[in-house]
């Protein structure tokens, strides 16, 4: 087993942190990017798109660079450092993941392209009113009119739904399943109610009347696809944490270090630096779980075995992040419930990714009914 | 980034894995399954088994039997050997003394001690803390004093694990009271069968009496005892301490007694299971085995990061969620006795099963796992510090 990343994998770290470091340099420039609808910068995107970015986990035939899931947790993690509000997550990984794994040739090659290109935002439209992370659908149903199919129901909250200009939907089959569907959000039937999130990002009700729809590949039950697609932008979405963990940490040590109270600064005070002290544990152990379930899912597991991965790394990262999204306010004091600060908008992403794709409980649930069947938790398949 | 174990390692596994469980005695490896209390001759015999095969001592230099291994084989050697439930080579020999004399001693005391060491033929003993210097070791008062060839020490040590076993003690002694405390200290050897040195044992909440008090009254001890140079044996004491944090995180360890856990869960019928399909149960083995699998990643991390063979400050990390895990699976396996846990002095005529009377006492001397090793305050002193600068 081996922890060590390539040199590779370093230049594309740097590359990045040089790109997104030097656009988020200030955190100001941050609060500007997500003010304004569409709530990322568009400009920043496109810098992302020329550096191959997002069509990183794409084959190469449809734009990609045929990148693994360490890669993708590199720009995540990088992603989170600078609480980044570009899509990267919802869009390249779990929208073109769907694509990647379900569409048909012509698919693959025009909507990974437009995502690679920076051409297009594809919002996976999934969650339901009601849904709570199940790898199925119910509210949106499907109909099949012969020739053409037909949506109708509710996809709420879809990020960058109001934005997107593809929607991919997960929709009920007629003889059962959960079907994948590509929807073009300015057909007849399609209405969108966009909104913003607490954590900056944007995310929509999309309300489906009738409206047109082309299946993402055969017109056949896709659950294991959304669970498989789901796991991987759950591992993704583990390495976007361990950055703004990390960065959460090194604010909140620097504050205790400049802060004064008493005549003292804060790092005098036990009380404040033991508990540093114990979110840094909690994100060391948290680094290891990302990193792990990145090579799982990098190496072609079972899907099984990446389902283990994907829970686990979500249980950890959730305890962890409610630790460390709680406590770096609590050590800041007042200055860290501002929207002027930066270390609320931590907290803020920590919860939205906590939330996205199953929180620590519902991977425990799930993790403990199955608790019986082996004797020892093994890393390695 | 790789995955899997690479094939020697994984070859390495497999190797180890079949000694430890078919050289070391089954009744000896069962004592420690079991929770159990193994014999000053058991303890030996593993050991010796281990260093007749070149195994009780890999992480000395090889000129004293040590193997240039990899921090990863260290590791694989650390979790196989504690999943097959051997006895850990004598941390004061193995971990602690041994080391420190390879690097510090003169060649001499290196010849005269080392192999011994290595084959249990002398028992160490250690003489760190005092009951006024624990967390603040440099703080100990135990005075040696030079007359002629010899040093006499007077003072008392304490927390002395398994002194009742030893043939020989190293101590920190103080040898200059009128410098800094850290630069007046001095490491001495010191034979247990000495006049004037007297062992009384402390009995602890568990009710076993696994550590002691060692007084010194007039004790005379050869000039040539001295380890190292007078006056320097805070770095010593350092050096030691420092790698008794490697493989404090004691995975291995941790993972076979929570398996057995998940077994003694399983075997508890509850309505129309067991205890294991209860949430509350259930829930918390996936909490710990999670846990314990970021712990394992982290060891393996670590161990993969410290190419210098310098202790990282993340072991740090190791050693705090190690000992916090040690603790939490003793305390889940109470849970699981239930009221058998109260059985804990009944025989083997019991109702209930060894291991549930053994559970609360394996239980009350976990907490020791906290404190020791540098207590976990100290760790997050360290991490605090020496990371997070603050």
């Amino acid at each position: 087993m081996d922890f060590n990343y390539d040199d590779e994998q370093q230049a594309l770290r740097e590359a990045v942190r040089g790109l997104i470091g030097k656009a988020y340099s200030d955190y100001e420039e941050r609060r500007r990017a997500v003010a304004a609808d569409p709530g990322f910068s568009e400009q920043v995107w496109g810098q992302l798109a020329e550096m191959g970015l997002l069509g990183l986990p794409f084959e190469e035939q449809y734009g990609g660079m045929g990148a693994s899931a360490i890669e993708v947790g590199i720009v995540a993690e990088e992603l989170g450092r600078v609480v980044a509000p570009e899509p990267f997550l919802t869009t390249v990984v779990l929208a073109g993941g769907a694509i990647a794994a379900a569409g048909t040739e012509v698919q693959k090659t025009e909507l990974l392209g437009g995502i690679s290109a920076g051409e297009s935002i594809v919002a996976f439209a999934h969650a339901e009113p009601g849904s709570r992370w199940e790898p199925t659908a119910s509210v949106v149903t499907a109909t099949d009119g012969g020739d053409t199919w037909t949506l109708s129901g509710t996809k709420e909250p879809v990020i960058q739904g109001a934005r997107a200009d593809v929607l991919i939907v997960s929709a009920a089959l007629p003889e059962g399943g959960t079907g994948l569907f590509v929807v073009d959000p300015s057909a007849q039937g399609v209405s969108r109610e966009g909104y913003r999130t607490h954590d900056g990002g944007r995310a929509a009700r999309v309300v489906l009347d009738g409206a047109a729809a082309t299946p993402l590949g055969a017109a056949e039950d896709r659950t294991g696809v959304i669970a498989r697609v789901l796991d991987g932008a759950r591992i993704a979405a583990a390495n976007e944490a361990i950055g703004l963990m990390e960065v959460a940490i090194n604010t909140t040590s620097s504050y205790l270090t400049s802060r004064k109270q008493f005549g003292v600064p804060l790092n005098t005070f036990q009380a404040l630096t033991f508990r540093a002290a114990d979110l840094y544990v909690q994100l060391e152990l948290s680094r290891s779980v990302a990193v792990w379930a990145s090579m799982v899912l990098a190496e072609s597991s079972t899907d099984e075995f990446v389902a283990q991965a994907a829970a686990r790394a979500s249980l950890r990262i959730s305890r962890a992040g409610r630790q460390v999204g709680q406590e770096a306010i609590q050590l800041h004091g007042g200055i860290g419930m501002t929207a002027e600060y930066s270390i609320g908008a931590y907290t803020s992403r920590l919860t939205a990714l906590d939330h996205l794709f199953g929180d620590g409980n519902h991977h425990l649930g799930l993790l403990a009914c199955r608790v019986g069947d082996y004797a020892e938790l093994e890393p390695v398949p | 980034m790789q995955l899997t174990l690479s094939a020697e390692d994984a070859e390495f596994r497999d190797q180890l894995r079949e000694f430890f469980t078919t050289k070391i005695p089954q009744e000896i490896r069962d004592v420690v399954r079991d929770n159990g209390e193994l014999t000053r001759e058991q303890l030996v015999q593993s050991m010796r088994i281990l260093n007749e095969n070149g195994l009780a001592v890999p992480s000395w230099p090889t000129e004293w039997g040590g193997k240039d291994w990899t921090l990863m084989q260290k590791h694989i050697w650390h979790e196989e050997l504690q999943r097959a439930y051997v006895p850990e080579p004598l941390a004061f020999n193995a971990s602690m003394i041994g080391p420190v004399l390879a690097q510090f001693a003169t060649q001499e005391m290196k010849e005269r001690f080392l192999p011994a060491t290595a084959n249990m033929d002398i028992w160490w003993s250690q003489g760190f803390s005092e009951p006024d210097a624990g967390s603040d070791l440099a703080s100990l008062k135990t005075r040696a004093v030079r007359d002629g060839d010899h040093y006499v020490v007077n003072g008392q040590k304490t927390w002395t694990t398994l002194g009742q076993f030893g043939d020989w003690i190293f101590t920190l002694v103080r040898t200059n009271p009128e410098v800094k405390k850290q630069a007046g200290i001095s490491m001495l050897l010191i034979d247990m069968k000495s006049p004037g040195l007297e062992v009384r044992p402390i009995e602890l909440i568990d009710g076993g009496k696994e550590v002691n008090e060692v007084w010194f009254t007039d004790v005379r001890v050869p000039v040539e005892n001295l380890v190292g140079e007078e006056n320097r044996a805070w770095d010593y004491a350092k050096f030691l301490l420092g790698n008794e944090r490697v493989g404090i995180a004691r995975v291995g360890t941790t993972k076979a007694r929570l398996a057995q856990a998940k077994e003694f869960a399983a075997s508890i019928k509850v309505g129309d299971g067991t205890l294991l399909d209860d949430p509350q149960f259930s829930t918390r083995f996936v909490e710990l085995e999670t846990d314990l699998l970021a712990l394992e990643l982290t060891a393996l991390r670590v161990a993969a990061n410290s190419a210098d063979g310098k202790p990282d400050p993340a072991s740090s990390v190791l050693k705090l969620k190690g000992s916090e895990l040690q603790q939490a699976v003793t305390e889940l396996t109470v849970d699981l006795a239930g009221p058998a846990s109260l059985a804990s002095g009944a025989d083997d005529d019991s109702t209930v099963p060894l291991w549930a009377r053994r559970s609360t006492p394996a239980y009350l001397n976990t907490r020791k796992t906290t404190i020791y090793g540098g207590s976990n305050e100290v760790q997050r002193q360290i991490i605090s510090r020496t990371i997070l600068g603050l």
